[in-house]
C-alpha cells in the first residue's frame, strides 16, 4: 500500500471527493481494469492488479452488484465465433469475485437476432452464476420483428409500458429504462413521453440523499451521435434526477468501457461479453472489431459496482475476461 | 352510312395504336428489370449504397446486407410503404415500386442509416 498516498485528493473543488487528477487516473485505467472507491469522501483508485493487496474492508461496500452487457448470443462471425464461451468466461469471472455480488444487471443485446433459442442459451449459462437475480433491459437486438413482445414475456414481468421499472436494494434506488423502441429515422435512442412521465413520478417521492442507479442499453449521454451512440431525450430524464446527490448511469451498446462525470452524475458504459467495437470515429462504421484471437478476452469484460452506505458515489470496477 | 363506316375505321386505328403502346410499355418495364445494377442496394459499413436511387415505375429494388450485423429496410412514410424483416448477413429484401414518388427509408435498428428511392 506504499503508493496509496499518491492517490488521495489534492483539489476537491466540488467537495465530492473527486479531483481532476483522481478522476483522470480512473479514466486511464478504464478498460485495463480499475477499481475506484470513495471512502470517507476521498476517492481512492487502484489498478486491478493490486486488488489482492486490498483488505476486505477497503474493497467491500454494503451493496455489491455486477453489470454484464451485449452478450449477442447467436453472433458467429470472425470477431467472435464463440459468444457462448465468452459469456461462460464472464460468469466464471463473476463467480471468482472476492465479494460475491448480490444480483446482476444485464444492459441489453442479450440475443443477436431475438431468436428464442438465443435467449434460452443465455438463461442457461447465467444459471451457473452465483448471483441468482438478474435484472434486464432490452437492447435493439432483443426487440427485432415483434416490437419487444417476446422480451417482455420473458423478462418484463412487473414492468411498465415498454418494459421500464424500478426497485430498491439497501437504500439504493434502481431504475431500468428502455431506449431502443420506436426509433425514428436519422435519430438516436429514445425514451419517449410515457416513460419520461413515469420516471418523473417514480423519483418524485425519494429523498435527495437516495443514491440512484439508472441502467439502460444505449448510452444516456452523447458518446458519438454520428454512430447513433446517444439518446435523444436523455436530458429530460437527467433533469428529473438533478435533486439527487449521487446518480450512477450504467449503459452498454458501444462494446467498450467509457466513463464521464458531469456534476452529480457518473456515466459509465460496460464492455461486451461478445465482441469489441471501435472507439468513436476510429473506423468507417461501428461494426464488430476483429482482434487477434489471443487478445479477444482482454477487450471483453464485466463491471462490478459497490455502494458504501453514507458515501457519495458508487465504486465502478471494470475487469476484462483475460 | 358512309359516316358510320368512317367511325368504325377510326376506332380500329385507335385500338391498334393502344395495342402498340401496351407492347412498348412492357418493353420499358423489362429493360428496367434487366438493368440490375441500378436496382441493387448494398448495405455495407452501416450505410445504404447508393443512399439515393432513381428507378422507373415498376422497378424492383433489392437490398443485400453485407455487414456482420443485422439491419432492416423500413419505409419512413405513414403508413409504411414497405418494411423488411431483419436481414442477417447476406440476406436480401426486395420491393417492387408500382407508383411514382419519393420513398424515404431507414434501418429501424440503426436509425442513423437512411436512404431513399425516387420512382419516376
Amino acid at each position: 500500500m506504499a503508493g496509496k498516498v499518491k492517490d488521495e485528493i489534492l483539489h476537491d473543488h466540488n467537495h465530492d471527493g473527486v479531483d481532476r487528477r483522481g478522476f483522470l487516473k480512473c479514466m486511464a485505467w478504464a478498460g485495463t481494469g480499475a477499481f475506484c472507491v470513495i471512502q470517507g469522501g476521498v476517492l481512492k483508485s487502484y489498478s486491478l492488479s493490486r486488488l489482492p493487496e486490498l483488505g476486505a474492508k477497503e474493497a467491500m461496500g454494503e451493496l455489491s452488484f455486477v453489470q454484464i452487457s451485449d452478450s449477442h448470443m447467436g453472433f458467429n462471425k470472425p470477431a467472435n465465433p464463440d459468444v457462448a464461451g465468452t459469456l461462460k468466461a464472464a460468469v466464471d469471472k463473476i463467480n471468482g469475485l472476492s465479494v460475491s455480488p448480490e444480483f446482476m444487471l444485464h444492459t441489453g443485446d442479450i440475443s443477436h437476432l431475438s431468436k428464442p433459442e438465443e435467449f434460452d442459451t443465455v438463461d442457461q449459462i447465467l444459471k451457473s452464476a452465483a448471483p441468482k437475480d438478474v435484472f434486464y433491459v432490452p437492447g435493439e437486438h432483443d426487440v427485432l420483428n415483434d416490437d419487444g413482445k417476446q422480451f417482455l414475456e420473458r423478462y418484463g414481468k412487473g414492468s411498465k409500458g415498454g418494459g421500464w421499472y424500478s426497485f430498491d436494494k439497501k437504500g439504493v434506488h434502481f431504475v431500468g429504462l428502455v431506449n431502443v423502441m420506436n426509433l425514428k429515422a436519422g435519430g438516436l435512442g429514445t425514451l419517449g413521453h410515457d416513460q419520461l412521465e413515469w420516471l418523473e413520478d417514480d423519483v418524485k417521492h425519494l429523498k435527495p440523499s437516495t443514491p440512484i442507479v439508472v441502467f439502460a442499453h444505449i448510452p444516456l449521454w452523447s458518446v458519438y451521435p454520428e454512430w447513433g451512440w446517444g439518446t435523444e431525450d436523455s436530458a429530460q430524464a437527467l433533469a428529473y434526477l438533478k435533486k439527487f446527490g449521487s446518480v450512477t448511469v450504467l449503459n452498454g451498446h458501444i462494446h467498450q468501457t467509457m466513463q464521464k462525470v458531469e456534476g452529480n452524475v457518473t456515466f459509465h458504459t460496460a464492455a461486451s461479453t461478445a465482441f469489441p467495437q471501435p472507439a468513436p470515429g476510429k473506423a468507417d462504421s461501428p461494426g464488430p472489431m476483429k482482434v487477434p484471437a489471443e487478445q479477444l478476452k482482454s477487450v471483453l469484460g464485466i463491471t462490478d459496482v459497490n455502494h458504501v452506505q453514507g458515501q457519495h458515489a458508487l465504486a465502478v470496477v471494470d475487469s476484462s475476461l483475460a | 352510312m358512309r359516316r358510320s363506316v368512317f367511325m368504325a375505321g377510326l376506332a380500329a386505328t385507335l385500338l391498334l395504336g393502344m395495342g402498340a403502346l401496351g407492347v412498348s410499355q412492357k418493353n420499358f418495364v423489362a429493360s428496367a428489370q434487366q438493368k440490375s445494377e441500378t436496382t441493387e442496394v448494398k448495405i455495407d459499413n452501416f450505410t445504404f449504397g447508393p443512399a439515393g436511387l432513381t428507378v422507373p415505375v415498376g422497378a424492383t429494388v433489392t437490398w443485400t446486407n453485407k455487414d456482420d450485423i443485422p439491419h432492416t429496410v423500413v419505409s419512413t412514410d405513414d403508413p409504411k410503404a414497405f418494411k423488411s424483416k431483419v436481414l442477417d448477413t447476406d440476406e436480401k429484401f426486395s420491393f417492387t415500386f408500382s407508383k411514382a414518388g419519393t420513398y424515404p427509408y431507414f434501418c429501424s435498428i440503426h436509425p442513423k442509416m437512411t436512404g431513399k428511392v425516387i420512382v419516376q
